[in-house]
This record gives C-alpha cells, structure tokens and sequence, in this order.
C-alpha cells in the first residue's frame, strides 16, 4: 500500500498515512485529487478505480470515507477487508467510533493504524493483539499520567 | 468534545481542537492557529524548563496544526527531546511527530537515530516497537545506513518477542524498498525463510511480505520459500474455521495470510518437486471448491475475505499457466462472477478473466461467455466497470467472433464515454483489419468509425486504411464507391474528406464509368467541401486535384481552372501556394506520357506491423494486445508516421517516380552537401562496409569508450584525435534513418597516402543495422580535410556498436587506428509528449519483470538538474513535466524507431542528492532494449 487517507463527505481530511516519500506540495496534490474524484462518485459505483498507475480502494462508513492506493498487482478485495478491520479496530477502542473521536484522539488513530500496519503492509491481522498492544499503552500511560492530571486540575499547567 | 478520552486526555489539546473546530470562518482558524503558535514558541524559548507533560502537549498541537495542512517550521528538536523520555506516553508522541514531519536536517536525523539505537538496545519490547515503527514509517536512507544491519539481527534472534519480529521484517521490508544496495543478503536470509513455519500467524504474516518483496530481486536465495510457503497455504486452507481463533476473519481462516502466500508463490513457476506441485494443486482446487459452497455468512465480509483469496488463487493459476482443468475451472467461477450483484465482483471478474482469455487453455471457455460480457457493456451503469468490458471483449476476439464483436463496440463507440473513445476506435480499427475475411467489411467498418467517431480517429487510423486499400486490389473498386457514397453525406468528417479524397484520388476511374458518379462529379463533390476544410486536408485535395488531370483529361480545364484562381495562386499558406503553382504548371507544360509516370497510381507499402497496433500497445502495452495468432497475424503498411500519404509529400517538381522512397530523408532540407542518400540498390560505387577487406584492424584506441559515451546524448563533435588526425563527426537521425558525415582532418603538413577508412560490424550487429558509405580519396593533403558520408537504416534494435578502423600511410610509417563509431540505438528515439495520465496507464501496462531493467548507482558527475535535463533530451527522448509526483524525479518517453518495428519506451531517473546515487528505470516492450537504453543512459550521470 503506498498511503492511506480519512476523509469526510466535506471533503475534509482527518488522517493520512504515506507509506511512500513523497513532498509536502505532493501529498496535498495528490489528496485535494483523490478527494475530489472519490466524493464525485455515486453510491453504487464499485470500489476501486484506476488511478496514474494505482490502484484506488475506497469505502464510505458513516461520514467517512477511507481510500486506499495499491500497487497494481494487489488484491483489492482484502485491501476492502483491511479498511473494515481498520475501522472494527478503532470501533472496538473507541466504542462505537465516530468522526469525532478520531478528530480528538488522531494520534490514537495513528497509534492503532501503526499496530496494525506497518511499512504499508499488514503486521497484525488479530483484533486480539493489535488492541492488547495498544491498552497496555494505555495502562503505562494511565499510570504516568494520574499525578499531573490532579496538577492540571488545580491549574498548575 | 466526545465524552470518552481514553488514556491521558490532554485537556489543553481537547480544548484547543474545539476552538479550531469553532472558527466561524477559515481566517478565524488561521488567527487561532497563529495565536497558539506564539503561545508554544514562546513556551519553548521561555527561561522555565518546560516539563515531560507539557513538551508532549505542545508538540501534540504542533502536530494537530500540521496535520489541518499548515506549516511547521519550529518543535522539531522538543519532539526529539521527547524521545528520551523514559515515559511511554512522551516517546511515542515524540515518534509520531517524527514520523509525520520528517526534516532532512542532518543534525537532527543524528539525534533521533541515537534515540532509536537507544530504544533497540533498550531490551524494552514496548520501546523496540516504538523505535522500529518510527524506522518503518521515515524509512530514509540514513535511517537505513544506520540500521540496515542490525535489523536483521534482531528479527532472527531467538529471544525476540513476536510483536518485534513482525515490526522488524516490514522495518527491514520499507528499507528494503528504499534503499535495497543497504540491505546486504546474508546469513540471516535462511532463517528468515523458516519464519514461515512459526507458530505466530502474525509473525508468518509480517514475514511472509519481508520474503515476498526480497525474492522478487533474489529469486535463487529465497527458493525454498515455495515448499513451506506451498504447505503453510495447505495448512491454511484445509483448517476448520474455529481452527486459527482470532486469526479467523468472518469465517475466513486467516485470510491476509492466504493471500500474501499466493502472491510469494506468483513469484516463482509452478513448484517441480511433484509432491509440493501436487499439494499446491489441492490447495487451489479446495479453494475453487469453496467458493460453490453456500456462504457462511451473510455479512460482505465475509464474502470479500473469500474471495480476495479466490482471486488470488486464480491469480496464481493464470500466473502457473499450466493446469488447463484449473485454467478451466477458473474461467466458468469467474463466470458466475459476471453476474453476480456486487458491482465490485463484475468489475474484477471482467479484469481478471481479460488474462486468462490470453491463455491457450481457457481462451476458448472466456469466449462462451461473450453475450454477458456485451450485455456489461451496454447495461453497467458504472464507466470503470464498462471499460473492463470492452477490454475483455477486445481479449477474446478471434476469427469466429469478430463481426459481432466488432459490431457491438461501434454500437457502443455511440454512446460511450469520451474517455474511452480513443482507445476503442482504436480497438476496433484493429480487431478489423486483423480478422478480414472479406475486406469489403473491413472497409465499411472504418467507414462506420470515422462516422460514428471521426474526432477520435487519430492519423494512424486512417493512414491504415490507405494502405490496404492500397495494396489489395480486390478492394479498390469497392472503397471507391463506398467513400464516394460516404462522402454525399450533407455533412461529413474531415477524416472522411481525407480517406475519400486519397482514394478517389487514385481508383476514381474504377468507378467513373456509372453517369452518377462521373469524374466531374467526383470533382465537384470533393470541391464543395474544399473550403470548409483544414490547411493540410486542403494540400491532400489538391493532389488528388491533379491526379484528376492525370485520370479524366476531360476535368484538366475545370481543375486548372480552381488552381489557377487567386485563393490557391496567392494562398496565404505556402504549402498550398506551391502545391497550387506547381501543379497548375506540371498540369500545363508536362506531357500526357510524363503525366502519366509522375502520377502514376501509388505502388504497394512494404509489409509492415501495423501502426495501429504500435499505437494501442503504447496506449495499452503489450500485456494487454496479446496476439492469440501469432505468426498468422496481418502484416501490412506503415507510414511510419510520415507527413501525409498523399503523393504530395514532397513537392511535384521533386516527386519525379512512383518508387521515390517516402521513408527516405529526401524531405530533409538541412542536409548539408553531399551525395543524395541511396535507397540501396547497389551499385558499382557502393562499397560493401561488411566485407572483410579490413586485415589486421587495430584494438580500439585508448580513450575511445569516453569518447562513445560523450555521444550517446549528442551528435556533433570531435570523436578522435592524436597527433596527426582528428576525426570529427556531425549526424542526423529521423525515425528509423540516419546519416552521419565523418571529417578526417591532416593534422599534419604530409600527405596521408592509402588513406582507408573501414566500417566493421560484427555479424550479429549487421542483420540489425545497415550501413553504406563509399570510399574517400586515399590521398589526404597535409593540413586537408576530408569527408565521407555513411547512411545509416536500423534494422532491428541493437546492442554493440561498429567499429571504424582507419588505415594509412604516413611519411614512411603504416598507421593503424580503431575507434567505436557512436551509433547507438537512442539515436533513433522520437520524443513522445504525454499527459501524467497516459504516462503512468502506459508505465503500468509495461510491469512485466523482463521490460523493465532498474538499479542504482553512483552519480559520477556533479548532479545539476540542468544537465541532466539536457542530457535526457539529447538522449532523444521527451523530457515529461509535472508527470512524475516526485518533482525531483525525471522522466522521459518516446518510440524506438527500427524498420521492424516501433519500440514505446519509458524512462524514470531518480535522483538522491545526499547520497550522491540515482535509480534509473527504463521500461519498453522488449527486453533487450531496455537492457540496452538502461546501459546507455546510466553511463551519463
């Protein structure tokens, strides 16, 4: 997979992933383009299009649309399945996960996405695992961080 | 702001995202923006040390900011700081804004990679993580230099914990792909082939992706990956579906891992040990099977997971090409597919069944499927999905289905897309012509097309069916009459104008004998619509004007009468001012008998593949134009994409004979003095280059390889030169033709005497590239300089290079000296612009591995971007702008011109400043040309 992009019927974008080098100036090229042909397309169309020498697969849940680019001899329909997990994973985290959630917590969605894949490949197919790994981030975290929330309660920030 | 804030909660963030996400309008966001951008600077520069929290807070809204598309210009060296934290929480924000916002800032990238190796060493299976994705995600060559050897290392060490291993492989996989000469294969290799037998499915999973890319450039190493690869697949495929637990995905036992399985075997051919084969063969059979079981599930997923595998699969089949009962049983599953309610299944059922059509095996059991297909191609309502159907369509046709076929595309060709139009003229321009029985259908056909389509037929179409028209008789009579019925249309194409006017032009008598068709009204005809038309459909008129005078005496006065009249005479463009004088003068002063020479009926174009099928397989490339017959195929004409077909190519003064060569330089005004090139034939003055005559040939003089390489990317210049001779050389190539005039300069005030300088091809080289010259004066005078021209025809593509040895007398001494003659295959490149679009659709279709030759090396001159530039337009090829996403990146296309055959090629160089190295890719339709381009190219930078 070269990148990934998250974003809403509005057009905007609410994650992305470069699995590829490219330029800043690029990336925003390349998504406003993305965006804009994906958006453009009607509920029944098929998933996946024919993109400079990719290929794109997109699926819309709720009010956001993940959009995948793969290289020419991947398989699209397990590429469909890793958005649906992607997306089971999140919900699984986040219970029941809206739009708002991944506004909120982006660097969670960018943590889940890093346990799932890597490199733009699979690295954990497990739902099991991928959020074992990331809830004893958590607790690590919780721990560290009780003491300075009480601090910042008492606005010491 | 969402209730549930798992983990931390950084409130100060929350908050701030809110307000970002409360800006009425966007230059209220940017005001926000810029207001907490002073606030963290100011954070950052203050006297307070910040603490661990705050520094991870700040440097999460940077992000945050970042991420909404603005810019970033500070935070850098605080994230770097975060990653020495010992808190979790604090490293890992500290990556992720690394990762995000890599900065080539070498004093940087030394930092993170301390923290990284730190984290390796840590021991610490949570930081090891942390460390490897960040490896994974930047990926850059100095994270590379720096890890590429220990990577390895950790993923073969018996006590790394499984989640580390499977960042290790894909960390090792992303600097693999980056930077593969950083990457050394080893001991390790081995091992990591037996990560396929681990117990860990995650583990497989990752690994099998770190084997899969690595055997694709090292076949050899990684071979014994097929036998457990072949029996892991078994063992995947065979298990119930509760067998795997969590591995299990919608009933689908592990379905990633299936697939990335199919995929590593698509590297290799069909396993020969018979018990692997043999196992490998159930396996796709049980996976064939399963797809008629009733589903387990209603859910898409589930349907999804089974059939990526399913493709898979057949992916592998069609790749093996080997089992017809397989091939078979794969076409009708895929069948079933074509009509199956998903849109997502028809869009890849029409795709993949487009390759198994190409097989021997199944191409008859794709074609029982015809009807469904048409009926896609009228009823999807999806365009991508259509245009898979006409590919397929294309695929299957043969002798047996090409009317139908042919006619149902012009039916769609109606209503289709215009941006599919091109192609499918293309398309049927050819399937027409390759499955003419009865040319009469062939000739409507085209016909048809230009109606129905005339804006998207481009030159090569209709320059096709001049030269078959042309070189069948049986046909003449007939697309005479059909064109001038065509053409009484009220309104009609220009390109029918063209086809009409070209062919009245030359068999209008066989139809002038009918009163309805009179040579007057064929006159009149064409004339009515002379003046609605463009400058070069005008110039094609007024030559079939005076093949007019040449067939019907009885029309000479009405004709010399149109170019006698001021708008020809004294026509603003020149082209047709001297088209109009001269004809109307060749019309007035020229014998009947001299009229009837000139203007004879054009003689047979040489056989030749057709330009047509050229165009489409630069369109589409070669993958997709298989040819099911092979040897069988059509031969025919090619204009080789001259000006026009009209007999006025050149003008009529200088078009003395029916066989003046239209592939000839003779259009070439800059040729300076000189012999006129000769079109072959012999003759006493003609020197055969390849005889042997040259005895004992020198070695090639030292400095000579230099001085070929200083050619490749020009033509003029100084090629040798020692103390008595400088040999300089001055050429011009077009298409497949080139000639190249070689100066032997004296250097000296004493005559050379037995001056003999002699063209030497080796064997191989000469049925590849014909080259003729006559011999020079043997006597040089001291300070003199001398001439020869050398004709040059490329034959077919080509590797080596003549070798020009030269031989004299000097004062008493014999000199002896051999040089490479830079005649290399780039110099008969024609550029070809393209949109990005149409350069990557191309540079997809040429993904075979043997049409590509890509590698890396050292830059071995200073890497200034105008140069290089230079040097690719030199190479002959078309520099292509704002095409590559990578604007640093160069890439390049055109065609090879040989008399065989036209070569599409593409060409991508990718600089890498900091390490001084380039990554060339050169991809054509044949293998040895892109080997030989790579070559020539590489050695320029």
């Amino acid at each position: 997979m070269q990148f990934m992009l998250l974003f809403s019927r509005q057009g905007k974008l609410r994650l992305q992933k470069w699995y590829v080098p490219l330029s800043d100036k690029e990336k925003k090229k390349i998504t406003r383009e993305l965006v804009q042909t994906v958006l453009a397309r009607k509920p029944k169309m098929c998933s996946f299009l024919e993109w400079r020498d990719l290929k794109i697969v997109y699926k819309r849940y709720a009010s956001l649309y993940f959009c995948c680019a793969v290289e020419d001899q991947d398989n699209e329909l397990i590429t469909l399945e890793i958005i649906h997990r992607y997306v089971e994973l999140l919900d699984k985290y986040f219970g029941s996960v809206c739009e708002l959630d991944i506004i909120f917590n982006f660097e969670k969605a960018y943590f889940i996405l890093d346990e799932f894949l890597l490199g733009g490949e699979v690295q954990e197919t497990s739902k099991k695992n991928v959020l074992k790994a990331i809830e004893q981030a958590d607790l690590l975290q919780e721990e560290a961080e009780t003491p300075r929330s009480v601090l910042e309660e008492i606005g010491l920030t | 702001m969402p209730a549930v804030s798992k983990g931390d909660g950084m409130r100060g963030l929350a908050v701030f995202i809110s307000d970002i996400r409360n800006c009425k309008s966007k230059e209220a966001e940017i005001k926000r923006i810029n207001k907490e951008l002073a606030n963290i600077r100011s954070k950052f520069k203050g006297d307070k040390a910040l603490d661990g929290y705050s520094k991870k807070k700040y440097v999460c809204k940077l992000l945050f900011i970042f991420l909404l598309g603005h810019d970033i210009d500070f935070g850098h060296m605080e994230a770097v700081n975060l990653l020495s934290s010992n808190r979790y929480t604090e490293k890992q924000i500290g990556y992720l804004f690394i990762s995000v916002l890599v900065n080539s800032n070498s004093e940087l990238i030394r930092l993170i990679n301390n923290a990284i190796k730190n984290d390796l060493a840590s021991r610490n299976p949570t930081f090891m993580g942390l460390a490897l994705h960040c490896i994974a995600n930047v990926g850059s060559r100095e994270m590379a230099e720096a890890f590429a050897g220990e990577i390895p290392k950790i993923l073969v060490a018996g006590d790394t914990m499984d989640s580390v291993k499977q960042s290790a492989a894909l960390c090792l996989l992303r600097l693999y792909r980056t930077s593969p000469d950083l990457v050394p294969m080893g001991d390790w290799t081995s091992r990591v082939v037996h990560l396929l037998n681990d117990q860990h499915l995650g583990v497989v999973t990752a690994a099998t992706s770190l084997i899969t890319t690595l055997a694709q450039k090292n076949l050899e190493e990684f071979k014994t990956s097929v036998s457990l690869a072949v029996s892991r697949l078994s063992r995947i495929v065979t298990s119930a579906s509760t067998d795997l637990q969590d591995y299990t995905y919608y009933f689908v036992p592990a379905p990633w891992l299936s697939v990335k399985l199919l995929r590593l075997l698509q590297c290799y051919p069909p396993p020969e040990e018979p018990a692997v084969r043999g196992r490998l063969t159930e396996c796709l059979e049980t996976v064939l099977n399963k797809a008629q079981e009733p589903p387990k599930s209603k859910k898409v997923q589930h349907s999804n997971a089974k059939n990526a595998v399913l493709f898979e699969a057949i992916s592998l089949i069609i790749h093996h090409d080997s089992e017809p009962n397989l091939l078979v049983r794969a076409c009708n599953q895929l069948g079933q597919f074509l009509q199956h309610r998903e849109t997502n299944l028809r869009y890849l059922a029409l795709e993949s069944m487009c390759t198994l059509a190409s097989s021997e095996f199944s191409h008859e059991a794709v074609k029982t499927h015809i009807e469904t297909v048409i009926n896609a191609l009228k009823t999807e309502r999806d365009v991508s999905v259509r245009q898979r159907a006409v590919d397929l369509l294309y695929a299957m046709c043969d002798r047996s289905n090409a009317q139908q076929i042919v006619a149902e595309m012009l039916s769609y060709l109606e209503t289709a897309d215009y941006s599919i139009r091109e192609e499918i003229v293309l398309k049927v321009a050819i399937l027409a012509e390759k499955y003419a029985v009865d040319y009469t259908w062939y000739v409507d056909t085209i016909l048809n097309l230009i109606r129905i389509a005339g804006d998207y037929i481009s030159e090569e179409v209709w320059y096709r069916v001049i030269q078959i028209v042309i070189n069948r008789d049986d046909v003449q009579g007939y697309a005479a009459k059909t064109v001038f019925e065509a053409l009484q249309a009220p309104a009609c194409h220009e390109n029918l104008l063209k086809v009409g006017g070209y062919i009245l032009g030359e068999f209008g008598n066989l139809i002038a004998g009918d009163p309805r068709s009179s040579p007057l009204i064929q006159f009149s005809l064409l004339h009515s619509k002379f003046h609605l038309c463009s400058v070069p459909t005008r110039a094609l008129l007024l030559s079939t004007y005076i093949k007019f005078v040449n067939l019907f005496p009885e029309v000479k006065a009405t004709i010399q009468d149109v170019l006698r009249s001021d708008s020809q005479l004294r026509n603003a463009d020149v082209e047709l001012q001297q088209r109009a004088v001269e004809y109307l003068r060749l019309s007035t002063i020229a014998s009947t008998d001299i009229l009837a020479t000139v203007l004879e009926e054009m003689p047979p174009f040489p056989e030749r593949e057709s330009s047509i099928l050229a165009k489409l397989k630069k369109k589409k490339g070669p993958g997709t134009v298989t040819d099911l017959e092979g040897s069988k195929r059509e031969r025919s004409a090619d204009m080789n994409g001259a000006a026009e077909p009209a007999p006025a190519n050149t003008s009529a003064a200088s078009t003395p004979s029916p066989s003046a060569d239209l592939l000839g330089l003779g259009a070439v005004p800059s040729v300076p003095t000189g012999p006129p090139p000769s079109s072959g034939g012999g003759g006493g003055l003609l020197v055969d280059v390849f005889s042997d005559s040259a005895s004992a040939v020198a070695p090639l003089a030292p400095g000579s390889e230099d001085n070929f390489a200083r050619f490749v990317c020009k033509n003029n210049g100084v090629l040798f030169e020692n103390q008595l001779l400088q040999i300089g050389l001055k050429s011009e190539f077009r298409q497949n033709l080139g000639r190249m005039f070689i100066f032997y300069g004296n250097k000296t005030s004493t005559q050379f005497l037995n001056f003999t300088p002699t063209l030497i091809c080796s064997d191989g080289l000469q049925s590849n590239l014909n080259l003729q010259t006559k011999p020079v004066d043997p006597t040089v005078d001291g300070g003199a300089q001398v001439q020869q021209v050398v004709n040059i025809e490329s034959l077919s593509d080509f590797s080596e290079a003549p070798v020009l040895n030269i031989q004299f007398r000097y004062g008493g001494t014999f000199q002896n000296v051999s040089v490479k003659l830079p005649i290399t295959l780039n110099k008969f490149f024609q550029p070809t612009e393209m949109a990005s679009q149409d350069f990557f659709q191309r540079w997809k279709q040429l993904s075979n591995p043997q049409q590509e030759v890509q590698n890396i090396f050292k830059a071995k001159h200073p890497m200034d971007t105008e140069v290089t530039k230079a040097k690719i337009i030199g190479f002959g090829s078309a520099l292509l702008e704002e095409v590559d996403p990578n604007p640093a990146n160069f890439v390049g296309a055109g065609i090879i011109h040989t008399k065989t055959t036209q070569i599409g090629c593409l060409l991508r160089l990718e600089p890498n400043l900091q390490a001084q190295m380039y990554r060339l890719t050169v991809r054509t339709s044949k293998d040895t040309v892109s080997q030989r381009l790579w070559e020539l190219l590489s050695e320029q930078f």
